[in-house]
């Protein structure tokens, strides 16, 4: 079976004043939203309590947060969690209380509040400074991997492709972050791993593209820049939409089937796999193709030894 | 163009995949509930110990599969959690309080599986249910500390040496001696620099002051000293809770992770963690009848307590002085070769030792341990009550006039000296510690996080499953084969790897790498398509395939394991589960996708001459 046959060569390098204005404006939209509605921070990066019990049957959140604020818990946000027999109970940071006492009470409160007997299935206590230096090591953590990326790809293949899949990523890194702030959705831990994860896997696509146009920069003479990137995206085509599809297949299974609190996690995937693939074809290229990359910047240095020896070494 | 496999690359993918699988296989295996005794305070499980527990459950008609006593601790197995339950009431009541006596599952291993070392993989609290804390060292408070001891250190030895100086002051980071004379700084400076060899010493011959500055080697050893201290204290309450296989660990510079699998109670666990223990020494009373004593007739200056294994000692109710003189200890051998304590003190601790000794040698004194211990009760006010325990634990005879640091033999055996030594130190809590985090997961939720990501792994490989076959036929099903083994795989080595955990995010990573994983594949295919479009051979295509594919799949997962690596580096529990099984997966993936397809491919299409290949 074939999704594409594709006989002649799709010019998509001709497309890209479109694509630049596409992803100038998507960026500035992501931008825009982080400095006006920030992100959502979850319990990990903001501290406080979090409660998640079971009720045996549907749940009253008016009458639960009711009883809440007659403790004298006002900040209280009470909210059902992926079904109506679930609540999850947030608290913020308090002053001068054993802040790590408030989920025993807490939960005494809606045992007796509710009338129902409550099954406790998760409390979470962050303190202050645990989610401060969190945010800290999250943010250098995408530096660090950004910078290793950066020195890895420049010595494998040059800096004009570094350059290029490290703006891909922080376009695809943007771009996630962006849509968690403007649905204002909840920016936890796992969604940080998530991010990272998706650095992984656009990476993972752009270097397949990139090698690709190596290649055929070595093979091909007398062709423009944009025909051999041209080329090489109609070449690297099938493939990246196969790989995007199984690994949107399983995304999908973990959206769907892996519970709520993954939730964040394949809804970040979902979305950066998605942003990751249009920006291998985008993104990467047109910035190497911007940059002035070139035959003569490819030609491997001495003899090709790669090719040379791969006949003994290889299976 | 051949294309075939030599046969040792045949036999190595065979047996690697085998041996993945067969440590894989524990985890096919249930679990046995099960009892842990295990010993409290210095005292080891042995094989008395393991007779007692035999002749109690026999006596009870509980019957066991088996019971074994290993590394100082006895571990019995039940048929069912019935026969767990009624072990479990028999031995707590039996045993005393020497002995925490805890439920458990072991896993099922058959014996000649676990002969060879195989283990079921480490489920994480998110999928087992059971709470985790991380402690806050108080750093500064350790540094204060330290500060506060070395101003005392600074003014015994000044007047020890007769050298005159004005006042010894802290100032922010350094401690700072004003002097009257020129000659004073100058023997001071040298007599400072002589005997503290890491501290930054600065002289101001116009304002006659020295600052003494700590260095920061220094101040990396006090907080690691705070750390380890704290350590070492939590890992005994700990193992006073009775939890089954509980985690006490360091995490960065100055946090600790405790591990609790299994607590719901979570009240409990936190009040045994921020219970506070001390040490104090005191003289033996001498003078009047133990026997006395005992019948009620206690003198009024003097303390009845008892030693660890139930001796009675009388005491001096006078303190000869208290644990947070005590700076260090460490267990060492005397030049008789026998265990002993090394005890180092402040120079106000080594005064008053010095003092409280120089009448008594010959006398024996008692060092006691004092724990305050919740009783889970709580005073009209909601505070909780502590009850004070306090204990004997060493008898020794002063032997001359002791100072700033003395030793303390007769303490036993090795184990029983580096006890000691571990309970001073912990007596001399130097840095207070607080739970800056709690995660509790209850059982019902842990034991859904397993089926919801045991669905999701299901689903995802189907899907993927399916798809392959649709899209590349015959080797579409040689790429799923490889998934297959990729998948048992990841579980074998995550099953070896000790340190390992699965957690809910791992199982994520798990489906990610399922996905992810047939990209080198489909690289290969796609490759493999082009060279036939193009009008090579079936034999030269596939040749060409594998090769020119193999340097674009290297590079594109040494990248991805990069950011895999700095996710492990820096992720804490549930997210380091995922860069585990991220890690692992790309590693597996790249041997089964490159090396083990191209074995599979070769021994089904290599050698023959082909006119149409099923991709």
């Amino acid at each position: 079976m074939q999704i594409l046959q594709l006989k002649e060569t799709v010019a998509f390098m001709s497309y890209r004043k479109i694509a630049m204005i596409f992803s100038t404006l998507l960026m500035i939209a992501s931008l825009a939203s982080l400095a006006i509605n920030k992100l959502n921070f979850g319990l990990d990066f903001t501290g406080g309590t979090l409660i998640e019990v079971g009720f045996e049957q549907a749940a009253d959140l008016k009458k639960l947060r009711q009883v809440m604020t007659d403790n004298g818990f006002n900040d209280a946000k009470v909210q059902f969690y992926g079904s109506s027999r679930d609540v999850v109970i947030r608290l913020g940071l308090r002053e001068g209380v054993k802040a790590e006492m408030l989920g025993n009470e807490v939960l005494a409160i809606l045992e007796s509040g509710s009338g129902q007997k409550v099954d406790m299935r998760r409390i979470e206590f962050v303190g202050a400074s645990v989610g401060d230096e969190l945010a800290e090591q999250g943010g250098l953590a995408m530096l660090t991997a950004l910078i290793c990326i950066l020195i890895y790809v420049a010595f494998r293949f040059e800096w004009r492709f570094a350059v290029g899949s490290v703006v891909a990523l922080f376009h695809d890194v943007l771009l996630t972050l962006g849509l968690f702030s403007i649905f204002q959705l909840e920016f936890d831990l796992t969604v940080l791993a998530a991010i990272l994860a998706v650095i992984g896997y656009s990476l993972n696509d752009t270097i397949v593209v990139s090698d690709r146009i190596r290649e055929n920069f070595r093979k091909i003479r007398d062709v423009l820049p944009e025909d051999i990137i041209n080329i090489s995206l109609t070449q690297t085509l099938s493939r990246t939409v196969i790989t995007s599809i199984t690994t949107l297949l399983v995304l999908a299974a973990l959206f769907f089937r892996g519970g709520e609190l993954i939730h964040g996690f394949a809804t970040a995937l979902l979305f950066g796999v998605f942003v990751g693939t249009y920006s291998s074809i985008y993104v990467a290229s047109l910035v190497a193709l911007a940059l002035g990359v070139s035959r003569e910047d490819l030609m491997p240095e001495v003899i090709d030894i790669e090719g040379a020896d791969q006949e003994q070494m290889m299976p | 163009m051949l294309n075939k496999s030599p046969l040792w690359k045949t036999l190595m993918v065979a047996f690697i995949v085998a041996f993945g699988a067969l440590y894989a296989t524990p985890n096919l295996y249930g679990e046995d509930p099960a009892v842990q005794v295990s010993g409290l305070r210095g005292v080891e499980a042995n094989v008395a110990t393991l007779d007692t527990i035999k002749a109690n459950l026999t006596d009870n008609n509980i019957d066991f599969s088996s019971i074994i006593l290993e590394k100082g601790q006895v571990l019995a197995r039940f048929k069912n959690t019935e026969d767990q339950l009624k072990a479990r009431d028999v031995l707590d009541d039996k045993l005393g309080k020497k002995y925490s006596v805890a439920l458990n599952l072991t896993p099922a291993t058959p014996d000649w599986l676990a002969l060879i070392g195989g283990t079921p993989m480490k489920l994480g609290l998110d999928l087992s249910g059971g709470v985790s804390f991380l402690m806050e060292v108080n750093m500064k408070e350790a540094i204060n500390k330290a500060k506060v001891g070395m101003v005392g250190d600074f003014r015994g030895d000044l007047r020890n040496e007769k050298i005159r100086y004005r006042s010894v002051k802290e100032d922010g980071n350094a401690i700072v001696v004003k002097f009257r004379k020129v000659e004073d700084l100058e023997k001071g400076h040298s007599l400072l620099k002589k005997r503290y060899r890491d501290l930054l010493l600065r002289t101001d011959e116009d304002t006659l002051t020295l600052t003494a500055q700590m260095s920061d080697q220094k101040l990396k050893e006090i907080r690691e000293y705070a750390l380890q201290q704290n350590i070492t204290i939590i890992r005994n309450r700990v193992n006073e809770l009775g939890v089954a296989e509980p985690l006490v660990q360091r995490q960065g510079k100055k946090h600790i992770v405790i591990e609790l699998p299994g607590v719901q109670d979570t009240a409990k666990a936190k009040e045994i963690l921020n219970a506070t223990a001390t040490i104090e020494f005191r003289l033996v009373d001498t003078e009047n009848d133990l026997n006395a004593a005992l019948n009620g007739r206690i003198p009024a200056s003097s303390i009845l307590l008892r030693e660890k294994d139930g001796r009675p000692v009388l005491l001096k109710k006078r303190i000869m002085l208290t644990g947070d003189h005590i700076t260090d200890a460490t267990s060492g051998f005397d030049e008789y070769s026998r265990p002993q304590v090394n005890i180092s003190l402040d120079s106000a601790g080594g005064s008053k030792m010095s003092n409280g000794t120089k009448s008594n040698i010959g006398k024996p004194m008692a060092t006691v341990f004092i724990e305050y211990k919740p009783t889970g009760k709580r005073d009209v006010e909601g505070n909780i009550i502590f009850e004070k325990v306090q204990e004997v634990i060493s008898v020794a005879t002063i032997q001359s006039r002791l100072g700033k640091s003395f030793r303390i033999t007769g303490a036993g055996s090795q184990t029983e000296a580096h006890n000691l030594a571990l309970l001073l130190r912990a007596g001399a809590l130097i840095a207070p510690i607080s739970i800056v985090e709690e995660r509790t997961v209850g059982p019902t939720l842990g034991a859904e996080n397993v089926q919801l990501g045991f669905q999701a792994i299901l689903m995802g490989f189907g899907l993927v499953f399916i798809f392959m076959i649709v899209y590349y036929r015959a080797f579409g099903v040689v790429a799923n084969l490889a998934l297959g083994a990729n998948l048992v795989l990841i579980i074998g080595v995550m099953s070896l790897i000790p340190g390992a955990t699965l957690t809910l995010p791992g199982m994520a990573g798990i489906v990610l790498t399922v996905g992810m994983a047939v990209d080198a594949n489909v690289l290969i295919f796609e490759r493999i398509r082009e060279e036939i479009r193009e009008g090579k051979s079936i034999q030269q295509a596939i040749h060409q395939g594998y090769d020119a594919a193999f340097s674009t799949i290297i590079d594109a997962n040494i990248t991805t394991l990069i950011a895999a690596l700095i996710l492990f580096a820096i992720g804490t529990g549930p997210v380091k589960g995922f860069a585990v099984t991220l890690s692992i997966g790309i590693l597996t993936s790249m041997f089964t996708s490159v090396v083990g397809t191209r074995v599979v491919v070769n021994a089904i299409w290599g050698g023959k001459s082909l006119k149409k290949l099923s991709i």
